[in-house]
């Protein structure tokens, strides 16, 4: 089981970032997404494999899950929620600037020298 | 009272936010509130004064990041009393002269705010107790000098001249900063009452030398001396007040004021002697001599100004009680008649439209007050009798006397420098005295002088005065000042001070006596003057050296930056995620021999592989690969990225998860809508994607990152942990109240990281509704049965009923949250899905009609009521969002459990709502400007989403 966990974290990321490099914009967001999704597993895995419980403090309940990843995962969950919507508005404040659907802004020299 | 200590620093702080409020009542109200923060500070100096006065030095010591030695202390002592009083008294006229000298049409706001910050900085110098903490406001003073000098930004000699100062003030602060880490490191401490009683152990130390030199450096670049005098004169670009208060009384002050701080603990060696005299000798002579030369009355004034800061330092550099007594003497002295000669100036300036002196002649006759102090303030600039700045010149001659060095010939070099001083500064004294009031008629000036506004001259009459009164009765008015200040310079062991205007017949009269007459003798042939120094002397004052290290320094930067950088996110990303891999690599193949070449896979015993786990998993590499592979078919990848996001939270529930695996889903809901809604407004053709090389190289990586997160997923799944989390478990009930351990986790023990968090979620949500709002976009995907059936009659009739379902779903998962899988977060996913089905079965203009909330205020009160949970149970006298739920007990609904933590949820609650239909109806409600591809059989404009519900409903 756990070199199948593995395997998936690693396809997962590896196709993630093989999206996130590309040089336009909605691989990059798909991407992102994707290595989200391994990272919030990784840290869920944290708390390992072994628990048969959800972590509900019952009376005589064992076996319980690792509560603390679960906690952690669950607002970089929603936070990862957050950051997709930004970088979709970022990409489509782009496209509305510059007409293409590019990470990089076209070559050009940015004027920071002050003239002599 | 020592308490309001630091309100003496933060007064002109608080008076930032008062000026903005006063600005919509016009450039008299923000002056006069600007006015009056200055004068509040001044009243509040004078009731902490009273124990300073008689020899104590008020101390506040307030922790703040103990372990790097940064504490928040504050010390008023005497030489912190006599700046103090500077900043705040002449700060208090400068403000109402600046009301008087900027431009009307000018946002005085502006001006004076960045004042205000400036005179706060100063004030954090000069009050500091702590070193580290003096440092910081030190930079607070470059920088808001920084912003004043470069003002009249539009102005190309304005943003060099405040470059240069930042450059070497700043550059001059990160030595000190080195300097006064190897001072806390030999004392010890930052504290200033332990560095001030180990002057001894730090003078023996080895490290005395360099850290005397960094520190020095520090104090040498801020008061501008020799050779790092040349911003000064340049700083003159920036408006008059600011000349006057920064360049005069305040800033330049900074450095001299450090080596009175510091005299205690550095001064006493032949070291220091050397290089604080010596520095000090050469800057009071080259400044006077330049300042003869300058034909911008100006900068005749900056040169004067560093000529007499190297007057101070050098009396501080002789180290003899008497000599730092003078230099106290000095700084008040100078800084009053500089700052009126400085305004008189720039009265000029306004009224003649020059500072040209070979052109402004005469003024005598056009402005006879503004004259006479001019007038006034010049003769204690040059040591006339009767005028402060003779006192104080007088004494400096009679410490150059008495001063028991060198031998034989030497003993009249210090007298010498001195006397040739004297000479200069009587002479550029009678050049701005003689060319500016008199010399004849104006030469072809802009426009016809005119004396100023009766207010505007109220300043400089009182600084005049001040000169006057000092220098006829000193001992009476400024003796009290004098004395405390100079027991704080020198740590108790100051001489009694009896000043006098009349000392007798004695030699360092003879030498003011030799310095009158030879000045106005020197003036009176400055043609020889100006006639030898164009044919031989160097240009001294050009900053053209500086500024050809300055632009080469950068010219390099920019030529190796557009070697490295190849201005694509993908080539960064690349490189870092290699390098990252590559490291990690490394890591793990040279890794210790105990754990003999680190295997893999840990001691733990695998566990089986279920059936179901291993479909799930075949599902997770189809919906991955399939978003990989159509990544150009969007509508597809979304789908399978989408069937990813289902594994992941199956992964979750078949791992004991279940709030995770709701949020998982709800969340997942969330994205796609999203997804869908930017979908047409993404070209789908775009720039040129990666070549062969790149696509190997992007290969690579993308593979080296899975290989090695893989490996590192199972070498952690293999290896055994401790979990902290047993705390959690046994206590989650008996000290919060609930069972649902993550839910307790989230809103109770680490209560204050969720707040953080559903900021960041707000931040997150605000930054889509900036970049969007307004935005107009092309739709670039129209599907021509989508835009003929919009809003399906079915879904909408469906979906109406659904909504108080679900929000009484969201409420039930709400509350239950603290005690089974649930909670504010699912909570809100859930009530915003319900929401943003209304949207898509409706149209955005249809719900909005229906749904009357402004989501960024719900944002706003979310947040609010999260952060005022805590803050009650502050008030309470617990800790911040410790909750209370022993109150539960007396509640009816004890099944649900009502903890003080549910408020607190109910905050998360609203925030997660509001974030996720802010991005979502701001995404839905963008504008198409115009169709992109229309189908050749349709005529006419689109409708906009505004106006589709007429449509819809039609």
């Amino acid at each position: 089981m756990e070199l199948l966990l593995a395997l998936g974290i690693g396809l997962l990321v590896g196709c993630g970032v093989w999206l996130a490099l590309a040089s336009r914009t909605f691989p990059v967001i798909l991407g992102l997404t994707l290595i989200g999704y391994a990272v919030n597993l990784l840290i869920f895995f944290g708390g390992r494999i072994g628990a048969s419980a959800p972590p509900l403090a019952l009376p005589g309940a064992t076996g319980l899950a690792d509560p603390l990843p679960q906690a952690l995962v669950l607002t970089a969950i929603v936070i990862g929620f957050g950051m997709t919507a930004y970088f979709v508005a970022l990409a489509l404040k782009g496209i509305g600037e510059s007409g293409v659907d590019a990470v990089d802004l076209p070559a050009s020299r940015d004027d920071t020298g002050e003239e002599p | 009272m020592t308490l309001f200590l630091p309100l003496l620093v933060l007064l002109p702080f608080l008076g930032l936010p008062l000026l903005l409020v006063v600005d919509r009542l016009g450039r008299r109200a923000v002056a006069v509130a600007a006015g009056a923060t200055m004068l509040a500070g001044l009243g509040l100096l004078a009731a902490l004064a009273p124990p300073v006065l008689a020899g104590d030095a008020l101390v506040l010591w307030r922790p703040w990041l103990p372990d790097w030695g940064l504490d928040l202390s504050f010390r008023l002592d005497g030489l912190g009393l006599l700046f103090t009083l500077l900043i705040y008294g002449i700060g208090a006229l400068i403000v109402l002269y600046a009301f008087y000298y900027m431009p009307a049409d000018d946002r005085l706001t502006r001006f004076l705010m960045t004042l205000l910050a400036f005179a706060g900085g100063m004030l954090g110098v000069v009050l500091a107790e702590n070193l580290l903490l003096m440092l910081l406001f030190w930079e607070v003073t470059s920088l808001t000098s920084f912003l004043l000098i470069a003002y009249k930004s539009k102005y190309h000699d304005s943003r060099i001249a405040a470059r240069m100062a930042l450059a070497v003030t700043g550059g001059g602060g990160l030595a000190l900063l080195a300097g006064i880490l190897l001072l806390g490191h030999i004392a010890g401490s930052f504290e200033l009452s332990v560095i001030l009683d180990r002057g001894d152990l730090i003078r023996q130390h080895r490290l005395y030398a360099p850290m005397l030199v960094l520190v020095l450096l520090g104090a040498f670049t801020k008061s501008a001396q020799v050779p790092f005098h040349f911003w000064l004169p340049n700083a003159m670009a920036a408006p008059t007040p600011v000349s006057a208060y920064l360049h005069s009384a305040t800033m330049v002050k900074a450095g001299v004021f450090l080596l009175g701080r510091l005299y205690p603990a550095l001064a006493g060696t032949e070291l220091w002697f050397l290089l604080v005299t010596g520095t000090g000798a050469v800057t009071l002579l080259l400044g006077a001599y330049l300042a003869l030369l300058k034909h911008d009355f100006k900068g005749l004034l900056a040169y004067s100004t560093i000529s007499h800061l190297g007057l101070i330092t050098l009396l501080f550099g002789l180290d003899t009680p008497t000599s730092a007594v003078a230099a106290v003497f000095h700084i008040i002295n100078h800084a009053v008649f500089k700052a009126s000669l400085f305004m008189v100036a720039g009265v000029i300036d306004i009224q003649c439209g020059t500072r040209d002196m070979r052109r402004i002649n005469g003024l005598m006759k056009y402005m006879p007050v503004t004259a006479t102090l001019g007038i006034v303030a010049a003769g204690a600039m040059a040591g006339v009798p009767f005028l402060n700045g003779f006192l104080s010149k007088e004494m400096f001659f009679a410490e150059t006397v008495a001063y028991p060095s060198f031998g034989g010939y030497g003993t009249f070099v210090l007298p010498a420098i001195a006397t040739v001083a004297g000479i200069l500064s009587v002479g550029y004294s009678a050049r701005f005295v003689h060319d500016v009031f008199f010399n004849g008629e104006p030469v072809d000036l802009p426009k016809t002088p005119a004396p100023p506004p009766r207010f505007m001259r109220l300043p400089m009459e009182v600084l005049v005065a001040i000169v006057v009164i000092v220098g006829v009765a000193p001992q009476l008015s400024v003796g009290w000042l004098l004395e405390t200040a100079s027991a704080a310079v020198l740590a108790g062991k100051a001489p009694p001070i009896k000043l006098a205007v009349w000392h007798g017949f004695n030699l360092p009269l003879v030498m003011s006596i030799v310095a009158l007459g030879g000045g106005i003798f020197y003036y009176w042939r400055r043609d020889r003057v100006f006639t030898l120094h164009e044919r031989y002397a160097l240009d001294f004052s050009s900053p053209v050296a500086f500024e050809r290290a300055y632009n080469g320094a950068t010219a390099w930067a920019r030529a190796a930056l557009a070697r490295l950088d190849a201005r694509t996110l993908a080539q960064y990303a690349g490189l870092f995620l290699g390098l990252a891999i590559l490291v990690g690599a490394l890591a793990w193949l040279t890794s210790p021999a105990e754990s003999s070449g680190a295997p893999l896979a840990g001691p733990l015993p695998l566990t089986p592989v279920d059936p179901v786990s291993a479909g799930a998993f075949l599902v997770l590499v189809l919906g991955v690969a399939g978003a990989t592979w159509f990544v150009a078919e969007r509508l597809l990848a979304i789908l399978f990225m989408s069937v990813a996001g289902l594994v992941v939270s199956l992964a979750f529930i078949r791992f004991a998860a279940p709030d995770l695996a709701l949020t998982q889903l709800s969340v997942e809901l969330a994205t796609i809508m999203l997804m869908l809604l930017a979908l047409r407004f993404l070209p789908q053709t775009g720039p040129a994607e990666r070549g062969r090389k790149a696509r190997v190289a992007t290969g690579s990586v993308a593979v080296g990152a899975g290989l090695g997160a893989a490996a590192l997923a199972f070498a952690m799944l293999t290896r055994p942990f401790e979990t902290i989390s047993g705390y959690h478990i046994e206590n989650a009930k008996p000290l919060a109240g609930g069972t649902n351990v993550v839910n307790v986790i989230l809103v109770d023990f680490r209560g204050f990281d969720t707040l953080g968090e559903i900021a960041v979620l707000a931040m997150a949500a605000l930054g889509t509704h900036a970049a969007l709002r307004g935005a107009r976009l092309r739709a670039f995907v129209r599907d021509a049965a989508s835009a003929a059936d919009r809003y399906p009659i079915m879904l909408r009739m469906l979906m109406q009923p659904m909504l108080p379902l679900a929000l009484a779903v969201a409420v039930y998962i709400f509350l239950r949250g603290h005690n089974l899988p649930g909670g504010g977060f699912i909570a809100g996913l859930i009530a915003a899905i319900a929401y943003v089905l209304q949207y898509m079965a409706g149209g955005i203009a249809f719900a909005s009609a229906r749904i009357r909330l402004d989501f960024v205020l719900l944002l706003g009160v979310g947040l609010l009521v999260a952060a005022l949970t805590g803050v009650a149970s502050m008030v309470l006298g617990f800790p911040f969002l410790k909750s209370a739920w022993t109150y539960v007990k007396a509640a009816p609904l004890d099944d649900i459990g009502l903890a003080s933590s549910l408020v607190f949820d109910t905050g998360i609650f609203l925030v997660v709502v509001a974030s996720v239909l802010l991005v979502l109806t701001e995404l839905g409600r963008l504008h198409v400007v115009e169709p992109a591809l229309r189908p050749a059989g349709r005529a006419g404009p689109e409708p906009s989403p505004a106006r589709a519900p007429a449509e819809a409903e039609g």
